[in-house]
């Protein structure tokens, strides 16, 4: 390991270029898996899709019969099956091959730009994510060999550099819906610029929540913290930020927005295919469409990831203490060792798990909720996440200084006091408010009812 | 040349050539681009600079909410592909020339003459989220909350703004 | 110069390189026939009706603005957040920033009363920011 000390300090054989060396391998190691497992996530969503909608999906593609006379006696007759995980690698070759058709009346140069700058946050956004625990067991923060080749850049930031490059997402298809000169890919790219926009401030509120309890912006500082002790004295077991009241609000505010950041189902307004044939990217064709595809899946795969880092432990396995434990039972002390050691090296297979359940978590809303209304788009993310957040914003702000006076067991005493008081105050303010607007009948909508005899307006209060 | 000074070189000069295009492109859309450009490689330089906090608000805010608003500006109003352009030459373009040069003399002579070309100095963490937060709440409190007032009128005027009838 | 950072950049560089390859790779092999259906918009099928030049509705426009007045907002409490719960302040600075922060988010949410009051964020044209919430009189609003 000292030639990767040397090489991260500058001091090896390679001299002031030891670090950028050790970035590119940094910058490779994270964006290579994306590249290779974004086919894999599509077929994975189309079998899954599949299996949900009692059909079978692709499983030829990849499976190779080979014929009596092949040359290798054990192979003859033999038959080798990929269940079709080459169907999505099938289906980029053939677009890169398929004809580019540009519409006449297009801005050609932003045209062209707004695919690739659909794919650029999507690959940069995972920037500060550890896919790996940078501490060895049983050492300080920063020892052990991940800690190396993880995360890209561990900058004093990491959280705000994930929102801010997920915030320049919305150029893309801003810029594919204006420039495509088609009036429902301007309506997609609209809808979805608004979409996004509204709900960065939501996610924005619910990381914020996470930052301010473990008081640091930098992720692998997050994940460290959820190694604590869970609420601060429950000393075996891991203080994931889903486990704590907070945490557990802000991962579900966290969740609705990547959806809706990703433009997945049920917040697929921008590309609706069935109102806006398919929304900003309509015009696209060829390997220019399937850069939107692949954004999409991209971010999927990062969001996921992020998810996975901040409010699921990060490169845990499992949500407990080994460490901890070790030294609380000395009789099972060598099984804790060794579970602690086990869970250090599967850190990168844990990670990897925890993002393809999320993957599959947003192909299993794909399948069950049917699409939002855009009215009640806007309602969810600016009067129900945005509140939600600030709220849980402020709970957690007296979370911390209770627990700065009275000790964790006194914090989450007021944590779940705040929590009932919000709750009763929800329930009496909203509650009350919701009941007191019938919306038809304050709007003055007058219903249409068509008989054969004409048109009669209806009056909605009397039917 | 050590790769501080190339990656600052690439930077700044990825940095001139968005601001170039903002002034020199027609179509106001392309225009916009090349400042999104421009201040996302501004952010950047703030990084090189150890201002981390103020890089990260600089592509947050700038970058990635401001120039949107741009964006949707310039798309209501009715486009008319590029700018029409006037028919002879602007006579201040001559003046706007004589200017830039003037500035350029100065600052060379002021500072890279006597300096000679060197790396801009951040000091060491001058910029960190930490020190901006301390300072916020110690030296900066008045400021601070008066910029939520500020903001508070900013929602207001940007409603009366969008108002049907003014 | 920070170092920290260069790596980074590497990545940008990556991503861009990436994103201008594949729209270019698809550009450059595929076929090229056109006609001229194919270089019209496709409007469900039909003869594309008008001008996609239109203009479109001031709502767009309101959300971006208010979105960029939240997004200022909270970009304030971010540096906040990284010494509230941390060791390198003590507990006066915590109850002193908290009851600050507390002040600076009441101004919030009396912005963020009034957006939702007046209705600048309902998609409904007849409830969005109507006259008789905005407190002017009918006449005023002709």
């Amino acid at each position: 390991m000292d030639w990767l000390i040397a090489l991260r300090d500058g001091t090896g054989p390679l001299g002031q270029w030891g670090p950028i060396v050790l970035g590119v391998i940094r910058v490779l190691l994270f964006v290579v898996p994306i590249l290779t497992l974004v086919p894999g996530l599509i077929w994975w969503e189309r079998r899954l899709l599949s299996w949900m909608q009692d059909r079978i999906g692709p499983n030829r593609t990849g499976t190779i019969t080979f014929p009596e006379s092949f040359p290798l006696a054990g192979l003859r007759g033999k038959k080798v099956r990929t269940f079709g995980l080459l169907q999505p690698i099938a289906d980029g070759v053939k677009l890169f091959f398929k004809e580019d058709a540009t519409p006449a009346a297009v801005d050609r140069l932003v045209y062209f730009t707004a695919p690739a700058v659909a794919l650029f946050p999507a690959f940069a956004l995972g920037g500060t994510l550890p896919i790996a625990s940078l501490r060895y067991p049983f050492e300080a923060a920063g020892s052990g060999i991940f800690a190396f080749f993880t995360p890209v850049a561990n900058v004093d930031i990491g959280i705000l550099y994930v929102l801010a490059i997920s915030s320049l997402g919305v150029y893309g298809v801003v810029l594919a819906g204006y420039a495509s000169n088609n009036k429902y890919s301007l309506m997609g790219g609209l809808r979805a610029s608004a979409q996004l926009i509204s709900y960065e401030l939501a996610m924005a509120m619910s990381l914020a929540c996470v930052v301010m309890a473990s008081g640091s912006m930098k992720i692998p500082d997050i994940v460290a913290f959820q190694e604590g002790p869970l609420w601060g004295f429950v000393n075996g077991v891991q203080n994931w930020a889903i486990f704590t009241p907070y945490g557990l609000v802000a991962a579900v505010i966290f969740v609705i927005c990547m959806i809706a950041e990703t433009n997945r189902a049920p917040f697929d307004l921008p590309e609706a295919e069935n109102e806006l044939i398919a929304g900003y990217h309509t015009e696209y064709s060829s390997m220019k469409f399937a850069v939107f595809f692949m954004g999409e899946y991209a971010a999927m795969f990062v969001f996921s990831g992020v998810f996975a880092a901040v409010f699921l432990g990060g490169a845990n396995l499992m949500p407990f203490r080994w460490e901890q434990l070790s030294s609380d039972f000395p009789a099972m002390a060598g099984l804790f060792r060794g579970l602690a050691y086990a869970n250090y090296w599967l850190g990168p297979v844990a990670f990897l798990a925890k993002q393809a359940a999320g993957i599959t978590f947003f192909i299993w809303l794909r399948a069950t909720l049917p699409r939002l209304r855009y009215d009640q788009l806007m309602n969810l993310g600016w009067k129900s996440l945005l509140p939600m957040g600030v709220a849980n914003f402020i709970v957690v702000g007296l979370w911390v200084v209770c627990t700065q006076m009275f000790g964790p067991a006194g914090g989450f005493a007021s944590l779940l006091g705040a929590f009932v008081v919000l709750f009763v105050l929800y329930t009496n303010l909203v509650g009350a408010a919701k009941t007191s607007t019938p919306g038809i009948q304050k709007r003055g909508i007058k219903m249409v009812d068509p008989t054969p005899q004409g048109v009669t307006m209806v009056d909605p209060n009397k039917v | 040349m050590s790769a501080s000074e190339i990656g600052f070189l690439a930077l700044a000069l990825l940095a001139v050539i968005g601001a170039a295009g903002v002034v020199l492109i027609d179509n106001p859309v392309r225009s916009a681009l090349c400042l999104v450009l421009n201040f996302f490689v501004l952010g950047f330089i703030y990084f090189t600079l150890g201002a981390p906090m103020i890089g990260i608000t600089q592509i947050m805010v700038y970058a990635g909410a401001i120039m949107v608003l741009f964006l949707f500006v310039i798309m209501m109003l009715k486009r008319q592909g590029a700018m029409a352009k006037p028919d002879k030459p602007d006579s201040r373009l001559g003046l706007a020339v004589v200017l830039g040069l003037a500035l350029a003399v100065t600052v060379y002579a002021t500072v890279i003459a006597p300096q000679g070309v060197t790396l801009p100095l951040g000091i060491k963490d001058y910029g960190t989220p930490q020190a901006v937060g301390v300072s916020l709440f110690t030296n900066f409190v008045w400021p601070f909350e008066v910029v939520s007032v500020l903001l508070l009128v900013g929602i207001v005027g940007s409603i009366m703004l969008a108002k049907r009838r003014i | 110069m920070q170092n920290e950072f260069i790596p980074l950049l590497l990545l940008m560089l990556v991503a861009a390189v990436i994103c201008t390859a594949m729209v270019t790779l698809s550009w450059v092999l595929g076929p090229k026939k056109n006609t001229p259906y194919k270089a019209s918009p496709y409007e469900c099928g039909v003869q594309p009706a008008g001008n996609a030049n239109e203009r479109f509705p001031i709502k767009f426009y309101l959300v971006a603005i208010l979105f960029v007045m939240f997004d200022i907002e909270v970009v304030f409490l971010w540096s906040w957040l990284t010494v509230f719960n941390s060791p390198l302040t003590g507990l006066d600075f915590k109850i002193f920033s908290f009851m600050e922060v507390l002040v600076y988010l009441s101004t919030w949410i009396v912005g963020y009363a009034y957006v939702v009051r007046v209705g600048a964020i309902d998609w409904d044209e007849t409830t969005s920011l109507h006259p008789e919430k905005l407190g002017q009189t009918a006449q005023e609003a002709n």
